[in-house]
C-alpha cells in the first residue's frame, strides 16, 4: 500500500472492461466487497434459519437477534404500518452494516466510503419514501410542510424551509456515512504512517492511538449503519403517519 | 548516550515525514466518475439480490422460527402450568385420603379397644362367677364333710375299737355296745376338735 492515506479509497478494475453501450460497468474492487458483504449476509442468515431448534445455536441467535433488533427498531419509530418495508430495512442495515465490517479489516475496500454508493442508497430511499407518501395521502402529503401551529406571517418562511430541509435528506443521509467512514479510514491511514515514519523508537503513541481508532471505528461502524437504518425509519415515518 | 541516540532518531525520522505525505496529489478518489456508473451497476445488482433472496426466503423462515418458537414455549409454559395444578390437587386429595385414613384407623382401634375390654370384662365376669360358684360349691362340700365327719370317724373307731377287741379277746363283741361308748367319747369331745 502507498503512503497515500487516499489511495485505499482508489477504485480499480479487476478482470476484463466490461461495456454495455457508453457506460463501463466493470468488475472492480468495489464490486467485490460488495458481493463478499452480500454473500456473507447470505450465508449467515441461511444457516442462522436453517434448522429452527428450541435452544438456538450460537449463528441462529445471531440472526433472531437481528431480526428483532431491527423489527423492534422499525416498531419503534415508523409504527406497525412500517412492516411491509421491514425486510428492506434489514436488508439495507445489514448491508451498509457488513460493507463498514468488512472495511475494518487491513487491506480491504469499504464500499460505504464512496459519496456515490452512498448517494444511490439514500437517493431510492428518497424517492421511495416520497411515492409511498403521495400514494398514502396523495396530495394531503405536501402538508408535511406547513406545520400545525405555526403563525400566518412566519408561514411562507416556514415552509420554504421545510421544503429545503426536505430536499437536503438524501444529500445529509448519504454523506454523513461516507464522510464518517471516509474520516475514520483517513486517520487510521495518517497514524499508520506516524508509525512507520517514527520508527520503533517513537512509533508507539501513533500505534496505540491506532489501536484506539480501531476499537473506535468499529464503533462508528455499527453506529453509522443503525444511524442510516434509523434514519430511514424516520422518513418512513414521516410519509406512512402524517403528523404535521 | 542512549538519550542523545532517542533524539538524533527522533529527528531523523522527521525528515521522513515528508515522504509519508509525498504521493499526496491525486485528491478523493471519491470524486473521481470514472467507475460511478460501474459502482451503481454493482450496487443495484447486489443490494437488489440481496433484498429478494432475504425477503423471500430467509426473512419469513426467520419469523417463522421465532413464532413457532414462541408459541412452543407458550404451550409448555401452559402444560407446566395446568401440570402443577393438577400436582397441587393430586396432594391435596392425597393429603385428604391420609388424613380421612388416619381418623378411620383411630376410629377403628378405639372401637376394637372398646371391643375388646367389653370382651375382657364379661369374660373376667364369668369367670369370676364361675370362680365364685365353685367356692361356694366346695365351700359347701367342705361344710357338708365337716358335718358328716364325725359320724364317719365314730364308723371308723368303732369299727377299729370292735376289731382291735375281736384281736385282744378272740370273740366277737356286741357293735352296739362299742358304738355306744364311742358316741359317748365323741360325743364329749366333740367341742375339743370341731370348735376352731
Amino acid at each position: 500500500m502507498a503512503a497515500n492515506p487516499m489511495t485505499q479509497f482508489e477504485v480499480y478494475r479487476i478482470g476484463p472492461e466490461i461495456k454495455v453501450g457508453a457506460f463501463d460497468i466493470s468488475f472492480t474492487n468495489a464490486s467485490l466487497f460488495m458481493v463478499i458483504s452480500s454473500l456473507a449476509i447470505l450465508i449467515i442468515f441461511n444457516i442462522g434459519s436453517k434448522k429452527n431448534s428450541m435452544l438456538p445455536s450460537k449463528i441462529q441467535l445471531l440472526a433472531e437477534l437481528s431480526y428483532t433488533f431491527v423489527s423492534k427498531m422499525i416498531s419503534d419509530t415508523a409504527g406497525s404500518k412500517a412492516k411491509p418495508y421491514f425486510s428492506f430495512i434489514f436488508s439495507l442495515f445489514m448491508f451498509v452494516l457488513f460493507c463498514n465490517m468488512f472495511g475494518m479489516i487491513p487491506y480491504t475496500f469499504t464500499v460505504t466510503s464512496h459519496i456515490i454508493v452512498t448517494f444511490v442508497l439514500a437517493a431510492f430511499i428518497f424517492i421511495g419514501v416520497t411515492i409511498i407518501g403521495f400514494m398514502k395521502h396523495g396530495f394531503g402529503y405536501l402538508k408535511l410542510f406547513v406545520p400545525s401551529g405555526v403563525p400566518v406571517v412566519l408561514l411562507p418562511l416556514i415552509v420554504v424551509i421545510e421544503i429545503i430541509s426536505y430536499l437536503s435528506r438524501p444529500i445529509s443521509l448519504s454523506v454523513r456515512l461516507f464522510a464518517n467512514m471516509m474520516a475514520g479510514h483517513t486517520m487510521m491511514k495518517v497514524f499508520g504512517g506516524f508509525v512507520i515514519s517514527l520508527g520503533i523508537v517513537g512509533g508507539w503513541l501513533p500505534l496505540s492511538f491506532s489501536v484506539a481508532l480501531t476499537g473506535l471505528e468499529i464503533l462508528v461502524a455499527f453506529l453509522q449503519a443503525y444511524v442510516f437504518a434509523i434514519l430511514t425509519c424516520i422518513y418512513l415515518n414521516d410519509a406512512l403517519n402524517l403528523h404535521h | 548516550m542512549i538519550k542523545k541516540y532517542f533524539f538524533q532518531l527522533i529527528f531523523l525520522n522527521l525528515f521522513f515525514i515528508k515522504e509519508v505525505f509525498a504521493a499526496e496529489s491525486g485528491g478523493m478518489p471519491q470524486l473521481n466518475p470514472e467507475f460511478w456508473i460501474s459502482q451503481i451497476f454493482w450496487l443495484t445488482l447486489t443490494f437488489g439480490i440481496l433484498y429478494i433472496i432475504l425477503s423471500k426466503l430467509i426473512l419469513p423462515k426467520i419469523s417463522s422460527n421465532l413464532e413457532l418458537r414462541k408459541s412452543q414455549i407458550l404451550e409448555n409454559i401452559e402444560a407446566a402450568e395446568k401440570q402443577r395444578n393438577d400436582a397441587d390437587t393430586k396432594l391435596k386429595e392425597y393429603d385428604d385420603i391420609i388424613l380421612k385414613s388416619k381418623l378411620e384407623a383411630k376410629n377403628i382401634f378405639k372401637e376394637v379397644r372398646e371391643k375388646t375390654l367389653k370382651n375382657i370384662n364379661s369374660k373376667r365376669e364369668n369367670l369370676e362367677n364361675e370362680i365364685n360358684q365353685e367356692i361356694k360349691n366346695a365351700e359347701q362340700e367342705i361344710n357338708l364333710l365337716k358335718k358328716s365327719a364325725p359320724d364317719k370317724i365314730n364308723k371308723i373307731a368303732i369299727e377299729t375299737s370292735s376289731e382291735i377287741l375281736k384281736n385282744l379277746i378272740g370273740a366277737d363283741v356286741n357293735s352296739s355296745s362299742i358304738s355306744a361308748i364311742v358316741n359317748d367319747l365323741s360325743k364329749r369331745n366333740r367341742n375339743k376338735y370341731y370348735d376352731n
